[in-house]
């Protein structure tokens, strides 16, 4: 059984769950309490929990991300939301600087129980200084675990798993994607440790997440039209990254094109084009391809915007590329 | 300043200090053995040898760390003071800060946040009048860092940093309000520098009359003076006190010396809790 929920529903849904079955359970960040929430994600949840715990922020990004991260040393659970990952640079500080080293540096002593939420992504017109994907620049932060949900499932289900790990847990839910309605199966298993195969296919593995998974999946279909069978991968957890499903898939179909919104230079697509040279080399019949985001800022314009950011299109071009 | 500051405090409450920790931490209890062990770097200091002098932890007396971002200790201080006041405790958490921090966004953020929401922070500048290299005057444009407090709805007080008793006193005051549920305090304690800012420092940007000046003020010198004028010390007992403590300091350096190496093997050990572990 299923039943039909947007993506902004779920992640609703599974903070309330998690603030009705925990009292150390807390939401702060701008305009998360009257607002609603920037888009709308909280929309209710003061109401029902009041002002303690669906905490109103001052627009001071390091200031409230760093107390959020106090409160986790002080034996709470609190989400931060972060309302772009253009605004977390602000409070890339305490991310890096507090939260991700504290257990290794402190020998052990203390850990850092915090989730931090942010908007990532661009295909609303809203320019540069609000559709950058900085997500696979976090990724590359050891100490931090980043997680990336495409679908309503992961949406739903993440948060739980997340918020029970004792290590700071960064989520990056694309701000494209709230109003997409999907299924929710009335069995999910939670899971942040794995990618998942959303389509098999056998011809080539498309590796993909957030928003460009869908568009992965739509150059999937496309492609099968012209009988290639193309295997998608949602990474969905960027760190740590999980190596055997994107190899078991890689050596599957022999040939693989990496899909990231982020710009392309020092991205997580050259990080994982780079970790498969290093595990799968001799699995592969063709050069690796990646389809990035245009190494300039997003711009607003909707044609300029399109251009820049990945598209099916581009994802068709790059597979035919190597069975040229 | 610490001896002042944490004589006002319980051993309950928590203490968020900067990278010159080390009197913190002992007065909180560590032996100084392990806190040498740390600046060592060997396995058996606080955190293994991994953060050494600048980050001395122990979770056992809530000393969240030595933070050496300046500033960054007060985000830290106000999220466990916002902790603290959910859970309806009665903790204080003291944060300590140098004068240059109070140029950090971080600062203007922090005293806003836990003036806002009322919380149980005691900030502690150290104001020794130099942010490493730069005179106060030449980086702030308002040298009277109480009046930066202010600003925040947020009581502040200055003290004689040299002189502990006067520290102390300042402390307790400060530490009442909070501890009262009245919200945060802001408690600038003026002191100086004797020494470089670190082995690098050659200290080109002040004079050594300046230092010797001020030396002539030193805390430990001036209250020694005290008691002895006023027949609660006497010269031998003194004495004393100074061969104990430095007869510590040796034992110390020599546990350090003994101590053993972490292994390389657990380089990654406690980068992440252990897997399936409980928060």
């Amino acid at each position: 059984m299923s039943r039909r929920i947007s993506y902004r529903e779920a992640m609703r849904e599974a903070m309330q769950e998690a603030m009705r079955a925990d009292p150390r359970v807390f939401l702060m960040g701008e305009d998360v309490g009257r607002y609603g929430g920037t888009y709308a994600v909280s929309k209710g949840m003061l109401e029902e929990f009041g002002p303690e715990r669906v905490r109103d922020t001052p627009l001071s990004e390091l200031g409230f991300t760093g107390a959020g991260i106090g409160a986790a040393l002080g034996g709470m659970r609190p989400i931060v939301e972060v309302m772009t990952v253009n605004f977390s640079l602000l409070a890339l500080d305490q991310i890096v600087n507090s939260a991700a080293l504290y257990r290794h540096m402190s020998g052990g002593q203390f850990s850092v129980p915090a989730v931090i939420r942010m908007a990532t992504g661009a295909g609303r017109q809203v320019a540069a200084q609000h559709s950058h994907s900085f997500e696979g620049w976090y990724a590359g932060v050891p100490g931090i675990k980043v997680l990336a949900p495409a679908m309503v499932e992961d949406m739903r289900h993440m948060l739980a798993p997340a918020l029970a790990d004792p290590d700071p847990v960064l989520i990056f839910e694309h701000a494209a994607l709230y109003n997409m309605e999907g299924e929710l199966p009335d069995d999910c298993v939670p899971d942040i440790r794995s990618a998942k195969v959303r389509r098999a296919g056998k011809d080539v593995a498309i590796l993909a997440y957030g928003a460009s998974l869908h568009k992965a999946l739509a150059a999937a279909d496309a492609l099968a039209t012209d009988g290639i069978e193309a295997e998608v991968v949602d990474l969905r957890v960027l760190r740590p990254l999980d190596d055997a499903t994107i190899m078991a898939s890689v050596a599957k179909c022999r040939r693989a094109v990496v899909v990231d919104e982020g710009w392309r230079s020092v991205s997580l697509a050259s990080e994982i084009m780079a970790r498969i040279v290093e595990q799968a080399f001799f699995e592969l019949d063709a050069p690796l391809a990646r389809v990035c985001a245009e190494e300039v800022p997003i711009p607003y314009a909707r044609h300029m915007e399109e251009a820049a950011l990945p598209q099916p299109e581009k994802i068709v071009a790059a597979v035919k590329g190597m069975f040229a | 300043v610490a001896v002042g500051a944490l004589g006002a405090l319980t051993p309950d409450d928590n203490i968020v200090a900067t990278y010159r920790e080390h009197a913190h931490a002992l007065l909180r209890g560590m032996d100084m053995g392990v806190l040498m062990a740390e600046m060592y770097g060997k396995r058996e200091g606080c955190a293994r040898g991994r953060g050494g002098s600048m980050h001395l932890f122990d979770r056992e007396t809530r000393l969240f760390g030595g933070n050496a971002i300046v500033g960054g200790g007060l985000p830290l201080a106000v999220g466990l003071a916002l902790a603290e006041k959910m859970q309806g405790s009665k903790r204080v958490t003291a944060c300590f800060f140098g004068d240059g921090a109070v140029a950090e966004g971080s600062f203007h953020e922090s005293m806003n946040l836990a003036a806002l929401w009322k919380l149980p922070v005691l900030f502690c500048c150290e104001n020794n009048l130099y942010a490493m290299g730069t005179a106060i005057e030449r980086y702030e444009s308002q040298v009277d860092l109480c009046v930066k407090a202010a600003s925040y709805n947020m009581p502040a007080e200055a003290a004689d940093g040299m002189d502990v008793v006067a520290v102390h006193e300042a402390a307790k005051r400060a530490v009442d309000h909070v501890r009262q549920g009245r919200g945060p305090t802001f408690l600038e304690v003026r002191t100086y520098r004797f020494r470089a800012h670190s082995m690098y420092d050659a200290e080109l940007y002040r004079q050594k009359v300046e230092v010797e000046e001020w030396k002539t003020r030193g805390p430990i010198h001036t209250f020694t003076t005290r008691l002895k004028a006023e027949g609660k010390l006497t010269e031998e007992e003194f004495l004393a006190l100074d061969a104990a403590a430095n007869a510590e300091v040796d034992r110390a350096v020599a546990f350090a010396e003994a101590g053993t190496w972490e292994a390389i093997e657990d380089l990654a050990t406690d980068l992440y809790s252990p897997a399936g572990a409980a928060p």
